[in-house]
């Protein structure tokens, strides 16, 4: 109970409005400003890296160089300078902090804005385990003894780099080429940390693993990269959540997840995005430029993801699902609330390769304000998946009448066994709901909160419990001043 | 202090004038019944008192304990104790009903500086409601109003009602969509919440409704106006002889 209680107070202080506005004043290690190859062997040398990830990383920034930025997502932003962002930035270490107890006391204070009780790790342990990433290192990572003696790998992807050189060897990458697209290649080049998950066969991982975000040195492009592997019949529920303080400077967010599911694999994504938005102009938020791929590579393999995405000024991005195995299944449940001058172009693409292959999308688009949203989808029944099946619904919401939502759904079907259904509704918040509310007493904005959550409750309700109270409260955080 | 009193009022929706000068004083625990032809102006009334959007006052006054409702916007009429019992109670999807009425109370609450209300003591008051009205459990684990009968909804606006403890009720035109058995169930409901203290403002086209919800006083409202009043006994005579001499009389 006491974890679940400090959660709760947890998010109902960090939700009650965007309170992320600090800055955590550590002396950084930075990298000059720019891109080249002395910055990606600066980065690799930095991390201590093998020759093997340094080849990657130099391979990626070449093919990058070759590349132009896609243009083809329906959001506008100015020009980016490469050139003008840093790439690195660590926070000062003495020897490595062997315990919380040598961690920086600013940086555990910051912890504690955020609202991640580390110290009250002790209390939150049976729930969720937190290997919480400060802006490009890992400083503290909890509770990897306890799942270490389980045979379930946890941890930085750096430290995975070092101590389990096979593994990332053979999954890295191997979902997501180097070579896949222009954000995706860059990560490749640059990436500084992430988190890396491998739960052994047979293993049902009996704890979520949680992962807190925040970007916090100036410019600082942050390129998280994550892996997770399942191997047979193992199962493993992943949470991810973002904060970001406010800034000014446009900041780029070019993150990489692949997941790896074998045979009877079962792997649960959840995320909460609540990247910093920008003023009521878009000023000064994040740009969110992600790619997010599982393959179901064995057979019965199954791969669930869900997203909650509020914040970032601007969002690009599309959990998809491979479906190589037979009977494999792939599940996209997604919230998209943009409000003042958000744009996001979200979606996903289910890949059906293997026989009877299934896969169900479910999405809720929610736009408010001047924003301007679209679900991108892609169903693809290859030439093999006999049988395979699909169902999507897209329903998009919008709020007062200068937001815009479109719904751009791309099915192709090689296989004439293969089903695919879509469907899709556009409404708005109607007059008569929000009186019906208000006559009962409560004010615009909690009527509108209260009308999108019951909207979106399909959705939410797929979330872990701690997870789908945050979630509740900041769709009501999101639509703030979105009406009257 | 009346409870309710309306003075001179004119109102209009979308600059047609509805309201033509209604006068009106309601004190607690009375019940008033309106009565009147379509058209007349018996829901711009109470769209005007609960302060729906798109009903502007133009002349006159309603004054609610004293407070001028022009100045309160529609929730805090309903925190102050205005409760309208809806034609057509809305559907909220994915809402769960009892989560409607948790926030409902806790808006309220807030409005006057208090807690939030505790989970328990939230689930005996409502458990305590449900079980004097006569509602199944099931009703509240469904989301607000989607599927419910009309029979349903009209029960669930009066559970909300009770929930909520309002100072004045009223009810917009109760028996609408209501065959008989419905309707008295849902006046049965009214009738379990009426107290000294609190009033009932009763919009209604037929006198049948009244034969449940008895009135202390009854109005007939024409041509934007209150062209007639008198006891319980004028709502019959209403029902012989129709609404003919008032619009009449009105135009």
């Amino acid at each position: 109970m006491a974890a679940t209680d400090t959660t709760v107070d947890t998010v109902r202080e960090v939700t009650e409005q965007y309170k992320y506005g600090f800055v955590t004043d550590i002396e950084s290690d930075m990298a000059p400003k720019g891109l080249s190859e002395d910055i990606v062997r600066f980065i690799s040398a930095k991390k201590e890296e093998p020759e093997w990830m340094l080849e990657f990383r130099l391979r990626a920034y070449r093919h990058w160089l070759t590349l132009k930025e896609p243009d083809w997502a329906k959001v506008k932003y100015p020009p980016i300078d490469y050139q003008d962002t840093y790439y690195y930035a660590a926070p000062k270490k003495k020897d490595g902090p062997a315990s919380l107890d040598e961690v920086d006391a600013d940086l555990l204070e910051t912890y504690k804005k955020l609202g991640i009780p580390i110290q009250e790790q002790e209390i939150l342990a049976g729930v969720v385990a937190v290997d919480a990433v400060f802006d490009s290192v890992s400083v503290a990572t909890t509770y990897k003894k306890k799942l270490a003696s389980m045979g379930v790998i946890f941890g930085s992807i750096s430290e995975a780099i070092k101590e389990h050189p096979e593994l990332v060897k053979k999954y890295l990458g191997s979902v997501v080429p180097y070579s896949d697209n222009y954000f995706a290649t860059l990560n490749c080049a640059v990436f500084t940390d992430g988190s890396f998950v491998f739960v052994p066969k047979g293993l049902r991982c009996p704890m979520e693993l949680s992962t807190y975000f925040r970007i916090n040195e100036k410019n600082t492009g942050q390129f998280e990269r994550t892996l997770i592997v399942c191997e047979e019949g193992a199962y493993v529920s992943y949470l991810e959540g973002c904060t970001a303080p406010q800034r000014d400077e446009n900041q780029l967010h070019a993150a990489v997840v692949e997941l790896v599911a074998l045979d009877d694999a079962e792997i649960k994504y959840s995320t909460v995005q609540n990247w910093y938005p920008g003023d009521k102009n878009g000023k000064g938020g994040i740009y969110n430029f992600v790619t997010k791929r599982a393959l179901c590579k064995g057979k019965n393999s199954k791969v669930s993801w869900t997203q909650v995405e509020t914040g970032s000024a601007v969002t690009w991005k599309y959990p998809s699902c491979i479906l190589q195995g037979d009977n494999s299944s792939g599940e996209f449940y997604s919230v998209a609330i943009t409000n003042n001058a958000q744009q996001a172009d979200t979606g996903t693409k289910m890949i059906h390769l293997g026989k009877n292959t299934r896969s169900r999308i479910i999405s809720k688009g929610i736009a408010a304000g001047k924003s301007d949203q679209t679900y991108r989808g892609l169903v693809r029944m290859q030439g093999k998946a006999e049988g395979a099946r699909n169902f999507t619904q897209c329903d998009s919401l919008l709020v007062g009448d200068k937001c815009g939502a479109h719904t751009v759904p791309y099915i192709e079907s090689r296989n004439p066994t293969a089903q695919v259904e879509h469907e899709a509704t556009t409404s708005r918040i109607s007059e008569e709901q929000l009186f019906y509310c208000m006559q009962r007493g409560l004010n615009e904005e909690s009527a509108v909160a209260l009308i999108v959550n019951g909207f979106c409750k399909e959705v939410l309700q797929t979330l872990p419990m701690e997870f789908a109270v945050e979630a509740q409260k900041l769709v009501g955080i999101s639509l703030e001043g979105s009406v009257g | 202090m009346a409870l309710l009193a309306i003075k001179d009022l004119r109102a209009r929706v979308e600059e047609k004038e509805i309201l033509k000068g209604l006068s009106l004083t309601i004190n607690p625990g009375e019940v008033h019944a309106i009565m009147g032809p379509n058209g007349a102006g018996k829901s711009t009334l109470s769209s005007v008192i609960t302060g729906k959007p798109g009903y502007e006052i133009t002349e006159g006054s309603v004054l609610f304990e004293g407070k001028d409702l022009a100045e309160l916007a529609a929730n805090e009429r309903a925190c102050e104790g205005i409760f309208l019992a809806f034609q057509y109670p809305v559907e909220i999807p994915g809402v769960n009903y009892t989560t409607f009425l948790k926030t409902a109370i806790n808006a309220k609450r807030k409005y006057f500086g208090e807690e939030e209300i505790d989970a328990m003591e939230f689930l005996k008051l409502m458990k305590s409601k449900i079980k004097l009205l006569k509602i199944a459990d099931d009703m509240m684990k469904r989301p607000v109003n989607v599927g419910f009968s009309g029979g349903e909804k009209k029960r669930a606006d009066v559970l909300q009602m009770a929930m909520l403890d309002p100072k004045l009720m009223i009810l917009d035109e109760m028996d609408s969509g209501l065959d008989i058995d419905a309707l008295r169930i849902a006046a049965d409901g009214v009738n379990t919440l009426r107290s000294p203290d609190k009033a009932i403002l009763c919009i209604t086209h037929y006198q049948r409704l009244l034969d449940y919800v008895v009135p202390d006083f009854v109005h007939v409202l024409a041509g934007g106006r209150i062209v007639k009043s008198g006891g319980k006994e004028l709502a019959l005579e209403l029902e012989e002889k129709g609404y003919t001499e008032f619009e009449n009389a009105a135009a």
